[in-house]
């Protein structure tokens, strides 16, 4: 109506200053939501986001949106399931809208045996508090009649694990609500800001070297994702994690032909349609070590051979756009949340592959981590010193991709 | 596809190799005691290099293991040396 003039800026330029009670290194949803729920849960807004990029411009802008928490173990359940009930209102309390849409989500199940294995995740998921459901071949069909239903499938399906709840988000969104509203509430935003030094003295990190100049904290978090073995360098110490280019797909805008979201582990797919019509979808990660954002040819083949063999009726849409994230994947596919080991530096990272569907959840646990020094009892089986005692959460089934 | 170069059957195609793990990993010698410190930094630990890395790496048709010292960013392969060899 108004040739979209008269839009004001959503947040902030601020200028770094010299000392703040928190600093977070990384402007990813992950930091942008532990400096909201720093200053809206804990009363602490001198809080820096210092962000090498833009905002949101890593992980947080090249994912597939996937939201859900079908989890086996207790303690990763408490973690996905706090996300999507905090996703579930988030539009609200951001007033702003992130386009939360719980349409749904089924995990394919080809045999008589992988029917035997979901329907131990679906009791699993039920008994951890979560909704689920275990789908026959029709309600299959029901919900997404797209896919291939042929009894000469390649992989033919049985049923599927259902979450209802599950669904999928608008994820540019998620990151400029939460900057938004960091902002509003104090919290100074710097971006083209990177952290080329931490500060140490006897043994503390104190502050942090960038490119701005010097800044120094009480507390320090860091929520780099991919580039947290890079962090952990420039501070002293190795991590349990390789960095792995994720890829991601997106194609050309069709009518709507899916209303759900479906994830086969068989043929290593997983697809939805976006609300402007394309599909998006992805699979497992590169084979390759690498923190080059671009994916390599072996996966792009599975991932779009496997769809075309999913829905055979897609076989012949056009690729629009393909990209990839460097994703931090640690031995267990579960994240580490906790001390780094150095006294005053903090880390939220290891996602892996599913960092932000956990945005919500990672963000109010971090700041209550930075804001208390002590994990809230969902964190606390995240900690780094479950690699030492072999306590490890080992979730590389549960999203069903190898990693 | 990419190619690497196998130091005994030279460039072949990416997906015939596979990743074994980071170059200078020693076991802990278990006859005797091992903290779970060291398990843990041999088990788990990884330097995870952005940009130069070297990594023992597998030609899974001809079965040898290889050092491969490769950039983590451009993806380019920089050497390859039999493990029997020391790397130039």
């Amino acid at each position: 109506m108004r040739g979209h003039s008269g839009w004001g800026k959503a947040w902030r330029t601020s200028a770094l200053k010299p000392t703040y009670d928190v600093i977070i290194i990384g402007g990813g949803g992950h930091g942008l939501a532990t400096a909201y729920y720093l200053a809206r849960n804990h009363g602490i807004n001198r809080v820096a986001i210092l962000e090498k990029g833009w905002l949101g411009g890593g992980n947080t802008g090249r994912n597939t949106t996937a939201i859900r928490s079908n989890y086996y173990y207790p303690e990763s359940a408490a973690l996905y399931d706090l996300s999507l009930r905090l996703y579930e209102n988030l539009s609200k309390e951001l007033n702003y809208n992130v386009m939360f849409s719980p349409r749904g989500m089924m995990v394919l199940a080809h045999s008589v045996a992988e029917m035997e294995i979901a329907a131990r995740t679906v009791n699993a998921m039920q008994i951890n508090g979560t909704d689920a459901e275990l789908f026959d071949a029709e309600d299959v069909r029901k919900r997404a009649p797209i896919l291939n239903f042929s009894r000469e499938a390649r992989f033919p399906i049985h049923g599927a694990i259902w979450q209802g709840r599950a669904g999928t988000g608008r994820h540019d969104a998620v990151a400029w609500g939460y900057a938004r509203a960091a902002d509003s509430l104090g919290v100074d935003i710097i971006q083209n800001c990177e952290v080329t030094d931490v500060i140490t003295e006897g043994g503390c990190a104190v502050g942090v070297n960038t490119n701005l100049g010097e800044v120094r904290a009480g507390r320090i978090g860091a929520a780099v994702a991919g580039h947290s073995s890079v962090l952990a360098g420039i501070a002293g110490f190795d991590l349990p994690i390789h960095s792995y280019a994720l890829q991601a797909f997106v194609s050309e805008p069709l009518k709507p032909v899916m209303d759900t979201v479906a994830f086969s582990p068989a043929y290593g797919t997983y697809f939805s349609q976006s609300d402007k019509g394309g599909l998006v979808f992805g699979g497992a990660l590169d084979r390759v070590p690498s923190y080059g954002q671009r994916g390599n040819m072996p996966v792009q083949e599975s991932v779009v051979s496997g769809l075309a063999e999913m829905a055979p009726v897609l076989a012949k849409v056009k690729l629009l756009r393909h990209w990839a994230g460097i994703v931090d994947v640690t031995p267990d596919s579960s994240p580490i949340i906790g001390p780094s080991g150095i006294d005053g530096l903090y880390l939220n990272c290891g996602w892996g592959t599913g960092g932000f569907k956990a945005i919500p959840a990672g963000g109010t646990l971090f700041a209550h981590l930075l804001a208390t020094g002590s994990h809230h009892e969902i964190s606390r089986p995240f900690d780094l010193d479950r690699f030492r005692s072999g306590r490890l959460i080992d979730e590389g089934a549960a999203s069903g991709i190898a990693h | 596809m990419q190619l690497f170069p196998c130091p005994f059957c030279g460039l072949r195609d990416e997906r015939e190799f596979h990743f074994a793990g980071e170059v200078g990993k020693t076991r802990p010698k278990t006859s005797e005691p091992v903290s779970d410190a060291d398990w843990n930094t041999y088990l788990n630990t990884q330097r995870n290099e952005k940009g130069a890395a070297r990594e023992i790496w597998c030609h899974v048709t001809c079965q040898e293991y290889f050092v491969m010292e490769r950039d983590t960013v451009s993806m380019d392969v920089l050497e390859t040396v039999a493990l029997r060899k020391e790397p130039s």
